[in-house]
């Protein structure tokens, strides 16, 4: 029979110790926020209907809705991923399944990697330097479109190149046994066999790009801009827009005099909707992850 | 050699293919260098102007662009704002990042892993403008209760608010780096008769010091360049901060409230584009730290 020594009984107290206080650390940071999401919620509550999606902003901003920076988002986040989209999953293709190990190659992964690191506010620098004045798009649609475009592709890039590289190696090396050429192979085994893993990091930019404020700032987005309430597409592409995250700050910051509400309620659809979008991602992920045969 | 049978324009469309799939994945180091050509760009005449000198940017406190007859640009209460509230985002940070990333790495069932770990994706997920408004609001708020600062915008809100939003990344990271600690240590680190905290301090800790450097890095990186958060949290005053309860400005933060009001290619404009240059040049420089000491495991 095995009896504890007082050296094992002070062991196992350390381990029990220990374990409780990387939980609560975990907890820490968990669980403040969460009440403070809670609290948000509750705070919205008397703003949060329908009728404040759709109708626009009212009486200087002070009251009324957010349909025109709603739909500016959506116009936003759709364009600049219809750019950065084929564009990563392309360069992501080259890096993967073209790419040698060489010093040129790791010269692009060094870049790729640096990019996603700019700081966002430099992103607008650039916007605004090659968008908005070299290229001369001015300030519009298009401009901050672009801009988010060239933040969200790196982010692209490392997760696409994750989902390529979960494709085993062998299945390749079958499909260049029966003679199909490099890109015959990409586009019959590799991408069938990742496309879900691509989708799923496409789907987690939709939400970063609409959670951007700093790059559209200055390369598209304004404070106001008067739209017909529930209209779609109220916007061409050289038109400057509003946008959910850039009429959060206005409105929390520059707008005396809001009804207390408001800005709440709108920090909570902008955060409602990043938050429902990543949740979809990742159940996609989940459940494709659990149907894989290899 | 054996005949291909496909024909010519079949050939000729995949070449041309694979031709624009090298583009696009040279398009990085072409962005890469954009960005920086087009930053230094606005920002390089400035440095030839008779009333800018470059010691002053980078040491002098005094920062009055828009004076009429004493015009300074000296960045250097930017860059203590932004040190200080990096600093004490780290403090904070740190030690609960990589407390969460053992706990879900070594300490939780795979249940409860897979749970936190998306609760952790989701927390990276929220915008940085609600951060900001976060701090501006409900966590002001509280700092004023508690602390009985004059005002709720300060070192210490952003602090938080960039601690909380530093955290997911050190704690994913993190848990990538003792999860590349190969099994056939914690095998014989439990046969020894070894508790898992033993074997964390002993044994995982020392094994993946590199990778939770690296992760410490990216979570600096993060918060150097974080803009919306910290101009909402941490109050607008330009001066050398002397308590933790001081506003202060941060280097994004003065370029995000004042790229608005000056004129194109005024000097003060160029000079804001040159603090660009110099946040670009940091995170470079920490993004290309934070590579490297990863690079160094997988080489291993």
């Amino acid at each position: 029979m095995f009896t504890e020594t007082p050296f094992v009984r002070v062991k196992l107290r350390r381990q029990a110790v220990a374990k409780w206080v990387f939980f609560a650390m975990a907890a820490s940071m968990i669980v403040p926020l969460l009440l403070i999401i809670a609290h948000l919620v509750e705070r919205a509550l008397p703003s949060l209907s329908l009728e404040f999606l759709l109708a626009a902003p009212a009486r200087g901003m002070k009251e009324g809705g957010i349909w025109p920076a709603l739909v500016g988002t959506i116009h936003l986040v759709v364009i600049s991923l219809a750019v950065a989209a084929p564009i990563g999953v392309l360069a992501a293709v080259y890096l993967n399944e073209y790419a040698k190990d060489n010093w040129f190659n790791r010269l692009i992964n060094l870049a790729v990697i640096n990019l996603a690191g700019v700081p966002s506010i430099v992103h607008a620098l650039f916007g605004l330097g090659a968008f908005v004045y070299a290229a001369q798009f001015g300030y519009s649609i298009i401009s901050a479109s672009l801009t988010l475009a060239i933040m969200t592709m790196p982010v692209i890039i490392a997760s696409t190149r994750e989902a390529l590289a979960s494709v085993p190696r062998s299945f390749r090396e079958a499909c260049w046994n029966v003679g199909a050429t490099r890109w015959q192979t990409i586009r019959a085994i590799v991408l069938p066999n990742s496309i879900s893993g691509i989708l799923t990091g496409i789907i987690l930019q939709v939400s970063r790009t609409a959670g951007e404020t700093a790059p559209i700032m200055f390369t598209g987005a304004v404070f106001f801009k008067a739209v017909k309430a529930g209209d779609l597409f109220p916007y061409g592409l050289g038109d400057q827009c509003m946008a959910l995250s850039m009429h959060l700050y206005t409105l929390s910051t520059q707008v005396p005099g809001v009804k207390e509400s408001i800005p709440y309620a709108t920090a909570v659809v902008l955060l409602g909707a990043v938050l429902l979008v990543n949740t979809a991602a990742i159940a996609l992920r989940v459940w494709l992850r659990n149907r894989k045969k290899w | 050699m054996p005949k291909r049978n496909r024909p010519a324009w079949a050939i000729f469309a995949e070449k041309a293919l694979e031709g624009v799939i090298y583009l696009c994945g040279i398009s990085a180091i072409v962005f890469v260098l954009g960005i920086f050509f087009f930053v230094f760009k606005v920002a390089l005449p400035v440095l030839f102007e008779p009333g800018f000198s470059l010691t002053q940017f980078l040491f002098s406190t005094e920062w009055y662009p828009t004076s009429e007859s004493n015009i300074r640009y000296g960045v250097l209460a930017m860059i203590a704002g932004t040190f200080s509230v990096t600093v004490l985002a780290m403090v904070i940070a740190v030690p609960f990042g990589l407390g969460a990333a053992i706990f879900v790495s070594e300490f939780c069932g795979p249940k409860l892993k897979e749970t936190l770990k998306i609760i952790i994706e989701l927390l990276a997920a929220i915008p940085s403008v609600v951060w900001g408004f976060i701090g501006l609001t409900v966590m002001s708020k509280l700092i004023v209760e508690f602390t009985g600062a004059p005002v709720g915008v300060n070192i210490l809100n952003g602090g938080i608010i960039l601690a909380l939003m530093s955290v997911p990344i050190i704690v994913s990271i993190g848990e990538d780096a003792l999860k590349a600690v190969p099994d056939s240590y914690r095998e014989a680190g439990l046969a020894l008769g070894t508790t898992h905290w033993q074997l964390v301090y002993r044994v995982l800790l020392p094994a993946a010091k590199n990778g939770l450097l690296a992760a410490v890095l990216l979570g600096v990186g993060r918060a150097v360049g974080e803009t919306m958060a910290v101009l909402m949290a941490t109050g607008h005053a330009v001066h050398i901060p002397e308590g933790i309860l001081d506003s202060v400005r941060t280097l994004t933060a003065n370029i995000a409230a004042e790229l608005g009001e000056a004129p194109e290619n005024s000097n003060h404009y160029r000079v804001l584009f040159l603090t660009g240059v110099l946040l670009f040049t940091i995170t470079f420089v920490v993004n290309l730290a934070a590579d490297l000491v990863i690079r160094g495991i997988r080489k291993k």
